[in-house]
């Protein structure tokens, strides 16, 4: 049940939205697409789902591709929202339950387990106008998991929530991974993606700049922080060979070294210099890798 | 194919739900029985004032007593001869006493003249008989001094007797014509407004699901094609539901007022049976040519404001129809109207109104159904690319230049 992308690309006329977009994503984990608006995100779930063709490559998923036969083992919460404003939640989620192939009375179930985790049982008869953006994304993230799909899309599921909220939603993509779910997301937010994803990729412009395990990609980097917090000057520090870069802030400095090793070196050059309050070696963030792979700043 | 039907009952029982829908139903129905019952509606309020009296003045004892003679069966007056003078009788009638007053006099030549007053003249209800009654009495009192008798006077005033009889052996008789005539007027009134309805209800329901941006989650779960075709069928259901609505009540009101069967009530006693095959078939083939045109235009739209400017060509091709086929009723065999027979959005009204009026080859009906069939399935074909494209496609404006851009989002080079 792994979803592979072959040479993917797509074009809209002159302009390339994806551009040879190579993955395997595999099952039972949570994937993740990082990249800043207009990177190709949405473009590439929309062929995933094969609501768009393809210009050139090829997508696969359970050793064909994803047709209207397999829409009862898929789910997707689409970028823009949308749901009938007019009608009832517990009508319009059994009938989207119901075009995914759920029966009205395991679907009534499974929307009661929902409505009550999310902590809103009494929307059930409300209608979907009635009810805030915020509550309006919990009903459509619904909409995207009632029918138990094998495979879920969630295309930027935590923008424009609240930080309960977030942490709602991030505990239930947790746990429908624990149960088996092979879940594709994406998100602008890097600490989203830190935070959730064993694999994952970054498009930069319709390409991949960064593809893999997110432990890897760390590594392979190579590079770390230090930070410093000390009661002198640390400008010194950036002249020692290894440093890459160096910026002060307050009552210290953020430093990137090339090695784990170099830190060692700043370590023994701060003795005797004065008092050092805190010395962190840090893991490079996603964001420095990102700022590192594109050359330039991310957000 | 289950979920088409689960697609149908939604867009069937959503409708069906609307206020519009059932307000607009119940004041149909309303207006149905009131004009099925409107003969007693007019007795119940005419009833009240049966005082109405036209007062006539005349130095005439002949004229007067004639003219009231023919005049008395007429119910909705009487005509009372009165010995007042104008001045005072029109004061009666600003009283209310009289409804008008009528003057007779005699003109230079002898012969009677009048002179109507009423408070308003619009209503030529009282003076149009009294005007007839006269003409009578003038023409017998001209012709009998001229020395005409009785006879001849019936003789001048009889209709000639004119008979058209068709020389074809297959062709259709006077009385069979005025019976398709009825019936294509009925077919070119249902069709034209289910599609102006039912048409835009379609567009409006795609621009609905568009606008509020669920249709991304519809068109994942189920092929666009199915989508539109399903839309195509509920909105079918929902006419279906309301005409039928319309028919049993017409018909009830039709019995209750003493008519005979529903086809004496629209006047279509002995029609042929081929004639209302052949509406049906016609019937269901426009609707569906016209209502996938809907389900096209109404993919484009971004906005549900511009659903009905979006629809605007469908409406401009269901007028022209419309006015062709009242042309042709009175000219079904004239070149223009074989021609438009086999254009597709016009072949509906104008082949349907060739096979009730004229006798023509089988193999003209069967070539103009193959075209109408064929164009149905081209633009069920280009509609379901520009849908997939369509409901992707979201911008400011919604117009037809959107179409290649559809058209480009759903096929493969872009």
């Amino acid at each position: 049940m792994t979803l592979r992308l072959n040479h993917v690309t797509k074009k809209f006329g002159s302009h390339t939205a994806v551009n040879q977009l190579s993955l395997e994503i595999p099952e039972k984990q949570i994937f993740g697409f990082l990249g800043a608006n207009g990177a190709g995100k949405t473009t590439t779930f929309r062929m995933i789902l094969g609501l768009l063709q393809e210009t050139e490559g090829s997508i696969s998923w359970n050793n064909g591709e994803i047709g209207y036969d397999q829409s009862h083992l898929i789910g997707y919460l689409p970028e823009e929202r949308g749901l009938y404003p007019k009608m009832k939640v517990r009508d319009q989620l059994v009938y989207l339950a119901k075009l995914r192939g759920m029966n009205k009375s395991d679907s009534l179930k499974e929307l009661d387990y929902w409505l009550d985790r999310f902590k809103v049982p009494d929307y059930k008869t409300k209608k979907v106008e009635e009810l805030s953006k915020g509550n309006q994304q919990k009903i459509q993230f619904i909409s995207a998991v009632l029918h138990k799909p094998k495979l879920l899309i969630l295309d930027e599921p935590f923008s424009g929530l609240d930080p309960v909220n977030v942490e709602m939603l991030k505990e239930a993509v947790v746990d429908l991974k624990e149960s088996g779910m092979s879940i594709v997301f994406s998100s602008h937010r890097m600490e989203h993606v830190e935070e959730l994803c064993e694999n994952l990729c970054i498009l930069h412009h319709g390409t991949p700049v960064v593809h893999g395990r997110l432990k890897d990609i760390k590594r392979s980097f190579g590079k770390k922080n230090v930070r410093v917090k000390a009661d002198f000057d640390t400008e010194f520090l950036k002249r020692i060979p290894g440093v890459t870069k160096y910026k002060a802030f307050g009552e210290g400095c953020n430093l990137q070294v090339e090695s784990e090793d170099i830190s060692q070196k700043i370590f023994t050059e701060l003795n005797g210099k004065g008092f050092v309050r805190s010395f962190i070696l840090e893991e490079p963030s996603l964001n420095d890798i990102f700022i590192e792979k594109v050359g330039a700043s991310y957000e | 194919m289950n979920k088409f039907f689960i697609m149908v009952g939604h867009t069937f029982m959503n409708r069906v739900k609307t206020k519009s829908f059932l307000i607009t139903t119940l004041v149909t129905l309303i207006l149905i029985t009131a004009l099925s019952n409107i003969q007693t509606i007019i007795e119940t309020f005419s009833g009240e004032d049966e005082a109405k009296k036209v007062a006539l003045i005349s130095d005439n004892d002949e004229w007067s007593s004639t003219l009231v003679e023919m005049v008395a069966a007429n119910d909705a007056f009487t005509l009372e001869r009165v010995d007042q003078s104008l001045e005072e009788a029109k004061q009666a009638v600003k009283e209310g006493t009289y409804e008008s007053v009528v003057k007779i006099t005699s003109g230079e030549d002898g012969l009677p003249k009048a002179d109507y007053y009423a408070e308003q003249i619009a209503s030529t209800e009282n003076s149009e008989p009294i005007k007839q009654a006269l003409q009578q009495i003038k023409v017998e009192m001209a012709t009998e001094e001229a020395g005409v008798d009785q006879a001849t006077l019936q003789q001048i005033s009889s209709p000639v007797t004119f008979n058209t009889i068709a020389l074809e052996e297959s062709a259709k008789s006077e009385a069979e014509l005025a019976q398709t005539r009825g019936l294509v007027y009925v077919m070119l009134f249902l069709l034209y407004m289910s599609v102006i309805m039912y048409g835009s209800m379609i567009a409006t329901e795609v621009a609905t699901e568009k606008s509020s941006r669920v249709m991304e989650i519809l068109i994942s779960s189920v092929s666009p094609v199915s989508q539109m075709f399903a839309k195509i069928i509920g909105i079918a259901l929902v006419g279906i539901l309301q005409f039928s609505l319309i028919l049993l009540v017409g018909y009830l009101g039709i019995q209750q007022g003493g008519g005979g069967s529903i086809m004496e009530g629209f006047g279509l006693s002995n029609i042929q049976g081929s004639v209302i095959a052949y509406a049906v078939l016609f019937f269901i083939l426009g609707y569906m040519l016209y209502a996938t045109l809907a389900a096209t235009l109404g993919s484009l739209v971004s906005r549900l404001e511009d659903a009905q400017q979006m629809i605007s060509p469908m409406i401009y091709l269901i007028l022209a129809a419309f006015f062709i086929s009242i042309f042709g009723l009175n000219a079904p065999d004239s070149t223009f109207i074989t021609v438009t027979s086999y254009i597709p959005f016009f072949s509906p009204l104008i082949m349907f109104l060739r096979v009730g009026m004229l006798d023509i080859p089988v193999w003209e009906v069967i070539l103009s159904v193959g075209v109408l069939v064929g164009s149905i399935a081209l633009l069920a074909w280009f509609g379901a690319r520009v849908y997939s494209g369509g409901v992707l496609l979201y911008g400011k404006s919604s117009s037809f230049k959107d179409i290649k851009k559809a058209m480009q989002l759903s096929k493969k080079e872009g």
